[in-house]
């Protein structure tokens, strides 16, 4: 204590004030960080508080100890295969929009005529809901829709195929939906490579599939990886396609589902708080493998301006 | 150095461009290139920013198809190979490096793709690691090396394939100008020792003469002249060539005699109050309108003002350049000149000046040909 005494700044308090605000700026602290205090508060209000909240009420069940919730959820196959059920469509579909969007974005990143046409027309699903997608997979793909009537009249099939209100309506409704983000952020990460590496390759005596594979790939790996886990979340929290296009009490009993009708159906609120936990947790083990398998990449500069 | 007899696979013996042309949206970029490089030679491809010598240089390489034209090797068209198959390495301007690659598995990378055997590629690598003395750096990331060493890896990359023809795309124009010098050096001294067929494009006369055996001076896309260094330095074909050759005075005067036929004859150029005795390039006849171009350093300053081809002027810019002085003069007309001198010169002296008859050259001006640097400023001042 008494050593903490001796070693007081020796000049009075005067000057020392510029001098420790000055240091603080220097590592960034300044009055411009009150510029965040907005952001803060929201995130503050509308993310920590509500998950603090559920996580709360997840351990608060009405009868039983801390963990009934969770003991509920596990224990139940019917509750618990859904975890299965919501990955199994998440994870293919946000695969397929990523390696999807790869080959076309590739053909996409240079200049040519139309291309602005054409990325309008890949993007304009974003603006659709996905109530007005499910609503047209119902009236294309549907057993009177004009896909199983084409499939009937020309005789490859003898019945409609059943492509909705199962698992594949449930597929597609998210490829449709999820594909344009993906694309746009790829098309974004292969624009920022620069096309002179892969010229610089082909000079090398590279043909395109080894350029591809040796140049551009290793580059873009680390915004596949970013973009597999953005197009995964958006997946992974399916609800309204479950449900119209889905089987929503069996094949497509996604997650989100339990945990609405935990809520609403048998007004648990500590079982669908519980649920929702569960799913977080899936999504960050999820992301966690994605980012881990990325941080092992190369993730510097590709070369490209801006 | 490379003799036509035993060439090894992939050389050849010359290289023939045959009316090259490229047109961009309309527009021509690069038209009716004819050159034969012969094996071993270092061809300078020179001129103004937006000359076509880049876009020659990106047909040769395959990275951008003909519009017109077709180009040989030996008796073999290549024009219709894609790059890969051409087998020319190349050095860009942005160096284009595999950033994700070490300087070692950058080099190798080209002899990966040749799949040459693996101790071959490891043994090759580790020459042009050598080559370019960048031992200590070999596992670094291009990102990690500093400006001139990511040169020293492309030219490497490109050199160590051991390939028919290296073509070099503006390769020390990022560079500080102590280490272009360096890397100038270094570039001939490679060429000298590996005896590589090399195409150069730059923008720097200074660089092109230096380096190549032979260059080739591009305006608008079109082909001015082809020459050995010392001819573009003494006798450029035209002004437009003049004046990128280092010409820096060009004057738009009146012939008003003549006295011999075509080239060679003495001129007299009359304008702007002087009167000079030049040496024409090409048939001029009096009473036509002309250039006269002289270099900085053939502008002599004299003690007398009698004589010869005399030019009263006063100093206006002096730059101190070591040993030499750069100064702009401006003549009673208007016109300002530069000159190098060792003389202590100081802004407002009155100069007397003089050039040699054999080094004012005088060139025909076109009609309708517009004048370089009218006298503008002359007006302002």
């Amino acid at each position: 204590m008494s050593l903490t005494v001796e070693r007081t700044d020796p000049t009075p308090t005067g000057p020392r004030d510029p001098g420790l605000s000055h240091r603080l700026a220097e590592r960034g602290i300044d009055r411009t960080l009150l510029l965040l205090l907005p952001a803060v508060l929201f995130v503050a209000l509308l993310f920590v508080y509500p998950f603090g909240y559920g996580l709360q009420l997840s351990f608060a069940p009405a009868e039983g100890g801390p963990l009934a919730s969770y003991a509920a959820f596990f224990s139940d196959p019917y509750q618990r295969n859904t975890i299965w059920i919501t990955l199994g469509l998440a994870l293919p579909a946000a695969l397929l929009n990523v390696l999807a969007s790869v080959p076309i974005a590739y053909k996409m990143r240079g200049r040519f005529r139309g291309k602005r046409l054409l990325t309008i027309v890949l993007v304009v699903p974003i603006t659709l809901g996905t109530v007005l997608t499910a609503q047209g997979l119902l009236n294309f793909l549907g057993p009177a829709g004009w896909f199983n009537k084409a499939v009937v009249g020309l005789g490859l099939a003898d019945a409609p195929v059943q492509l909705v209100n199962n698992y594949w309506g449930v597929f597609f409704s998210l490829v449709i939906t999820g594909f344009p983000f993906a694309f746009l952020l790829i098309l974004s990460y292969l624009s920022g490579i620069d096309p002179t590496l892969e010229q610089a390759a082909a000079t090398l005596g590279a043909d395109w599939t080894q350029r591809f594979r040796r140049i551009t790939l290793p580059l873009l790996a680390p915004g596949l990886a970013t973009t597999f886990c953005l197009a995964f979340v958006l997946a992974f929290s399916v609800f309204p396609s479950a449900v119209l296009v889905g089987n929503p009490a069996g094949e497509t009993r996604v997650l989100a589902l339990a945990a609405y009708q935990a809520a609403y159906e048998q007004y648990d609120y500590s079982l669908a708080s519980a649920i929702a936990m569960v799913m977080g947790a899936v999504e960050l083990l999820v992301i966690a493998v994605v980012l881990l398998w990325r941080s092992r990449l190369y993730a510097g500069s590709t070369g490209g301006k801006g | 150095m490379s003799s036509a007899g035993a060439a090894p696979p992939g050389r050849f013996g010359e290289l023939r461009l045959d009316g090259v042309g490229r047109r961009f949206a309309g527009k021509d970029a690069l038209v009716e290139l004819d050159l034969t490089i012969r094996a071993g030679e270092f061809i300078a491809l020179l001129g103004p920013s937006g000359c076509g010598k880049s876009t020659a240089l990106n047909c040769l390489a395959g990275l951008l198809p003909l519009t017109t034209g077709s180009i040989w090797q030996d008796e073999r068209r290549i024009d219709t190979l894609p790059a890969e198959k051409r087998g020319f390495g190349m050095v860009f301007q942005s160096y284009a490096l595999f950033p994700h690659m070490s300087v070692r598995r950058n080099i190798a990378f080209g002899l990966q793709m040749r799949k040459l055997p693996r101790a071959e590629v490891r043994r090759r690598t580790e020459e042009g690691v050598r080559l370019v003395q960048l031992e200590e750096h070999a596992d670094k990331l291009p990102g990690q090396l500093s400006g001139g060493q990511q040169q020293r890896v492309a030219i490497a990359r490109a050199v160590v394939l051991e390939p028919s023809l290296v073509l070099m795309d503006e390769p020390l124009s990022n560079l500080d100008a102590k280490l272009r010098l360096e890397m100038r050096t270094e570039i001939r001294r490679l060429h000298q020792s590996l005896g590589l067929t090399t195409v150069y494009v730059t923008h720097d006369q200074e660089e092109a003469l230096s380096l190549a055996d032979r260059l080739v001076v591009l305006r608008h896309g079109r082909v001015q002249q082809v020459g050995t260094p010392e001819q573009l330095h003494a006798r450029p074909v035209n002004w437009h060539v003049a004046d990128f050759m280092g010409f820096r005075n060009l004057m738009e005067l009146e012939a008003a005699h003549v006295s011999g036929t075509g080239v060679d004859a003495e001129v007299a150029v009359r304008g702007e109050g002087l009167t000079l005795l030049g040496t024409a390039t090409a048939a001029v006849s009096a009473g036509d309108r002309v250039v006269a171009a002289v270099r900085p350093e053939d502008v002599l300053v004299v003690e007398d003002a009698g004589g010869d081809n005399r030019i009263a002027a006063t100093v206006e810019v002096v730059e101190y350049q070591g040993r030499e002085l750069a100064v702009e003069v401006r003549t009673a007309a208007g016109r300002a000149l530069h000159l190098r001198t060792e003389r202590r010169l100081a802004p407002g002296d009155e100069v007397a000046l003089t050039v040699e008859r054999e080094r004012l050259l005088v060139y025909p001006l076109a009609p309708g040909e517009q004048a370089p640097a009218p006298l503008v400023d002359a007006v302002t001042t």
